[in-house]
């Protein structure tokens, strides 16, 4: 079987054009449909990450919410009915809210503010400078050095700045796992000091972030939130109901589906329509090696190999060429939200083998119907 | 050369195609036998049935009646595995328009038969490079086919049909794509390199200017055998 498709491997690299022709549409369309699908993973993970940041198990919030950005303040009596629920370990609040900043050269800049809960700090960010304890020093901020801390001037720990017309202080550098969706650079202080430098509505409480004694009491919280008239998500479901806002509400995920489709179509057309090509070039070359004596098994493996070949070749180049696209985005462009996922990575490689089982079959069929006395016949 | 044992016989062939009035009989009850160590040739003119008769007996193409036997085989009751299989291991081919890969080395496509024999990749371009040696093309084995004239390209062709040692050599038009010396001369080679007591070469053609390098000559006229005689080669 070697001997056959080493046979088949130099049929189809020796081919030059063709073989180019079908590595530039499969490497085009790989690289499409990562494109867009690593870019609608990038907005998915930066809108949820809040929710990936404070890395709470329990998400206690109102139930019209969408997404965590935009949050519908609670009462403050839901906090203390949500600690006497059965199965709750701990329960704090939490205060996510918009700010206009005025930094030092005179210049403003919006800013999301995180307010941690006084006692506990829960959700507290990794500091690159600074100690967490100075949060309770007098005016005191964090920045998450992410790509958006340029935006704030690149501030070290001191530098002072407005807020609302209070006075605010860098007291610390964080780093978190994920930048926000909307451009905006973000800040962390206490629950309290949020309320006092924010305007708020008579409710403040942005979310409510309950850990629960053990995993099983997860159920029984979630039904006697949802008896109180409030909603408790998972951590993980939270991030879906906002992945899937953004998926079917917002109109994000139907163009970026359209795109990668047509990406799909794409490379289909153009991959397939060569492959066909190519094997037609090649049905009477094959008609003889069936009158020599090839069985049609082995002409079969030798066109699937051909297209597998070509496939995963294409399938390399074009997760390569994506990758480094990407990496050459991120270096000019830091708000690019591309991630290659192992998602992505299945999606596209799922396409490819779409694309080539489809090319395949059309030239197995030809070459299985070829006679080889038609080869005589001329 | 003396003829020996019987390589070919097909007895009743007949093959039609299409069916009800638009039927055609291409092949009419055709019988004849061909001996190892001679060169048979099959003649006629265009649409006579030459080409249905040796696909027949070539196993490549079932007849509707009749019964082909390649030393004692009976070609046609062979599944079509075991038939790609036979005629991979007896049956060489040498086609009208040699049908060579043109993106293999001409050693590449000489090995193609032993390839098929699931010989190893460079056992099997050794034994196609000493064929090729035979054929005089020792030193263009690296070359694609598209680089060779007709003649040589015809050469690589016949190495190709020989490379798997078969008993039976089938050449289809041997001669209709080359000039009246090369054809000659290809045939010439043949009956004087590649005809052996242990091989029958059938030559299909209608190139009157051949028929000198035939053992014993077959007639067809309208799908019908209309004689068998022996070849001029004696006169020679």
């Amino acid at each position: 079987m070697r001997g056959i498709l080493h046979i088949a491997y130099k049929l189809l690299v020796n081919d030059r054009a063709k073989y180019a022709a079908l590595l530039v549409g499969i490497t085009f369309a790989v690289f499409l449909m990562i494109e867009m699908t690593s870019l609608f993973a990038g907005i998915l993970m930066r809108s949820s990450a809040t929710v990936i940041n404070i890395g709470a198990s329990i998400w206690v919030m109102d139930p019209a919410i969408q997404t965590v950005a935009n949050s519908i303040p609670l009462p403050d009596y839901v906090l203390d009915e949500v600690r006497s629920v059965p199965g709750v370990k701990y329960a704090v609040p939490l205060y996510s809210g918009a700010a206009l900043l005025k930094l030092r050269d005179g210049t403003y800049q919006a800013a999301n503010v995180i307010g941690l809960d006084d006692t506990s700090l829960f959700g507290r960010p990794a500091l690159l400078t600074g100690k967490i304890t100075d949060i309770f020093a007098e005016n005191a901020f964090i920045a998450v050095k992410d790509s958006e801390f340029y935006k704030l001037g690149s501030p070290k720990v001191g530098v002072e700045f407005q807020l609302n017309d209070h006075r605010g202080v860098i007291v610390g550098i964080a780093h978190v796992a994920s930048s926000g969706l909307f451009g905006v650079p973000t800040l962390y202080t206490t629950y309290n000091r949020a309320l006092q430098y924010i305007p708020n509505p008579r409710f403040t409480i942005s979310y409510l972030l309950v850990e629960p004694k053990s995993p099983a009491d997860v159920a029984s919280i979630k039904a006697q939130v949802a008896k109180a008239g409030y909603l408790a998500l998972t951590k993980d479901e939270f991030t879906s109901k906002i992945a899937k806002f953004y998926m079917y509400q917002t109109g994000i995920g139907t163009n970026m589906m359209i795109m990668t489709v047509i990406s799909f179509i794409i490379g289909l057309s153009i991959s397939g329509q060569t492959f066909y090509t190519f094997v037609i070039e090649n049905l009477e070359k094959f008609g003889a090696l069936k009158a020599i004596g090839a069985k049609g098994r082995e002409l079969i493996y030798m066109i699937l190999f051909q297209a597998s070949f070509v496939a995963l070749t294409g399938y390399g180049l074009g997760v390569g060429l994506c990758t480094l696209i990407i990496w050459l985005a991120r270096l000019y462009l830091p708000d690019y939200a591309a991630i290659i996922t192992g998602w992505n990575l299945g999606v596209a490689f799922l396409m490819v083998v779409v694309i080539a089982a489809s090319s395949s079959y059309f030239g197995v069929r030809k070459v299985l119907k070829i006679e080889p006395f038609d080869i005589f016949r001329g | 050369m003396s003829v020996a044992a019987t390589a070919i016989m097909a007895a009743g062939l007949n093959k039609w195609f299409g069916e009800g009035e638009a039927r055609t009989h291409a092949v009419r009850d055709v019988n004849f036998e061909a001996y190892f160590g001679e060169i048979l040739y099959v003649v006629g003119p265009s649409g006579s049935g030459k080409t249905t008769m040796l696909s027949m007996i070539s196993g490549i193409l079932r007849p509707n009646s009749g019964t082909v036997k390649i030393e004692d085989t009976d070609v046609w009751s062979l599944s079509n595995d075991a038939l790609a299989e036979f005629r991979l291991h007896k049956i060489g081919f040498v086609f009208q328009d040699f049908h060579l890969f043109p993106r293999l080395t001409t050693a590449e496509n000489v090995a193609i038969p032993l390839i098929l024999q699931k010989k190893d990749w460079d056992e099997a371009l050794k034994e196609a490079a000493a064929d090729l040696e035979i054929v005089g093309l020792k030193d263009k084995t690296q070359l694609p086919p598209v680089k060779l004239s007709g003649g040589e390209q015809q050469r690589v062709a016949i190495a190709r049909a020989i490379v798997s040692r078969p008993d039976i050599l089938i050449l289809d038009e041997p001669t209709a794509s080359l000039d009246g010396d090369t054809g000659r001369n290809i045939v010439r080679f043949v009956r004087e390199h590649i005809l052996s007591d242990k091989r029958c070469i059938v030559i299909v053609t209608h190139d009157s200017r051949i028929y000198e390098f035939a053992d014993r000559i077959v007639k067809m006229e309208d799908g019908k055998m209309v004689g068998i005689e022996k070849g001029t080669l004696d006169a020679q």
